[in-house]
């Protein structure tokens, strides 16, 4: 996986925040109880008749350049294959100055293990052949892309490229590899 | 209007995130006071010369030692997987302050006990003193040190001004905390912790010339500090909208009254004030004052840990 470059993208326009991703990841990667690593962001703005509504699936934005990987003392937190972001819950002594150090506040410490913890890109899927991840394998709209954002004909290099598109925080300068199409 | 929801309710993440505890403030403040008797010890040393100190401050070095242990303790307490700490010490990460941190704490101890254990007078060896003449190794570390006793003043000076410097570059390298997101925190908590080491050691019985140098010095320090909190303040009224939200939690946000009394006026302006008077009517310095600074360095340190937790980069609304 060298040369590839793993991205998620939401479209903003089809979620509808039914949180089927959030039940996924659960699922998928059996988290502690009452803590999960993506969630439903929902803005709504205005008055009455004149409102609308913004409906984001949030997670780890696996920054390319990441605070959490800046500041982990023991190597913990490291970049992956395939420019992700992971966590060696073996290395990490819960000291919490990834979590702190998270403009996304997208890490928690998970109580079963007193490791930090947070979105691995399913990691284990991909590298067990499955190219997909269980919150996009489970969006029932369609809304969530995944995949190498270096080939210019993945699904979500051709979304990225054709369509309007942002990420979280920009200014916060960690360069994201999650993004939002409008 | 505008109404946010979200599905997150991580444990000590949401609504406001509060993953440090009592033990980081209480580790910062101690590390502080370790910091500060470091470095006024050493300077005594190197100044001293020729002087015989008061029996209180020749035993003063080992307050390092001592206190940074406590310290460590309620540091490692915080840990969520406690017995990984020995991780820290299997690498070295360049970018992670709280790395060079672990290590500049590792080197506190040679430095501080090789330093006490030179400037313990005899009598007060006993025991242990024959112990170390009885181990060849311990006896060729007590030589060494005893003819190098103005190199280990000067390396607890370079320790002790690492440790106060890191502690405040611990949060002021978090980007994402805008509160803390200043280089202005190494040399505030630097400067606290010069000011609350010497007023842990004005509790002691030092003699009358002691406490009145280490009192002049003190009234020095805390108007640095308050010039460097003024200069911090500044920085983020005149940053962008992260950092004025940021200041906004002490200049009418939650933590306003507690910043502006506990630090400002009981910590710094009455601790300041007594000094002075005391200094202006040739009165002995008190305990009084030392323990107002003491109060409004630990203050300081648990007030800006839980506060700048509570910040963040403003939550944008909707892109587009």
């Amino acid at each position: 996986m060298s040369d590839v470059r793993f991205g998620m993208a939401i479209d903003t326009r089809t979620c509808v925040g039914c949180a089927a991703c959030v039940i996924g990841c659960k699922t998928e990667n059996a988290t502690a109880p009452e803590f999960s690593r993506d969630w439903i962001y929902t803005l709504l703005e205005g008055e009455y008749p004149d409102v609308r509504m913004t409906i984001r699936s949030e997670r780890c934005n696996h920054c390319e350049d990441a605070p959490c990987v800046t500041v982990c003392p023991t190597g913990s937190s490291h970049y992956g294959p395939g420019g992700t972001v992971q966590v060696n819950p073996d290395k990490c002594s819960g000291c919490k100055a990834c979590i702190t150090a998270c403009p996304y506040d997208a890490r928690h410490i998970d109580p079963r293990s007193g490791a930090a913890d947070k979105c691995t890109f399913c990691m284990h899927r991909l590298e067990s052949g499955i190219t997909t991840t269980s919150c996009q394998e489970i969006c029932p709209t369609q809304s969530i892309y995944f995949g190498d954002l270096n080939d210019p004909d993945s699904k979500i290099s051709r979304a990225l490229a054709t369509r309007e598109a942002y990420v979280l925080k920009p200014d916060a300068g960690t360069s994201p590899k999650h993004f939002y199409l409008k | 209007m505008n109404e946010i929801t979200s599905t997150r309710h991580n444990h000590l993440i949401d609504p406001t995130m509060h993953v440090w505890g009592w033990e980081i403030p209480l580790y910062l403040f101690l590390g502080g006071v370790v910091a500060g008797v470091m470095i006024l010890t050493g300077i005594r040393f190197l100044r001293g010369q020729g002087r015989e100190p008061s029996p209180a401050l020749a035993l003063m070095p080992w307050v390092a030692p001592i206190a940074i242990s406590v310290g460590m303790f309620f540091l490692w307490l915080d840990l969520e997987h406690p017995f990984n700490a020995w991780r820290f010490y299997l690498t070295f990460k360049l970018t992670s302050p709280m790395s060079w941190g672990a290590w500049i704490l590792l080197g506190v101890y040679p430095a501080s006990i090789l330093l006490a254990w030179v400037g313990t007078p005899e009598r007060h060896k006993a025991r242990i003193g024959r112990w170390v003449a009885r181990i060849a190794l311990l006896r060729r570390i007590e030589g060494w040190a005893k003819n190098n006793t103005v190199f280990l003043a000067r390396l607890n000076i370079v320790m002790g001004a690492a440790l106060g410097i890191y502690t405040g570059v611990l949060l002021g390298t978090m980007a994402a905390r805008p509160l803390w997101n200043s280089a202005l925190l190494g040399p505030l908590f630097l400067v606290s912790g010069l000011s609350t080491g010497a007023a842990f050691m004005l509790l002691f019985g030092l003699s009358d010339d002691e406490r009145r140098s280490l009192s002049r010095a003190d009234m020095g320090l805390i108007a640095i500090e308050l010039g460097l909190l003024g200069l911090w303040m500044m920085g983020l009224a005149t940053g962008g909208s992260a950092a004025q939200g940021a200041l906004a939690v002490i200049l009418g946000g939650p933590y306003t009254a507690a910043f502006w009394t506990l630090v400002v006026a009981l910590g710094l302006l009455a601790p300041l004030a007594g000094e002075w008077l005391e200094y202006k009517h040739g009165a002995l310095p008190g305990r009084g004052t030392a323990v107002l600074v003491l109060l409004g360095g630990f203050a300081l340190r648990w007030i800006l840990v839980f506060a700048g937790q509570a910040t963040g980069w403003v939550t944008e609304i909707a892109m587009r």
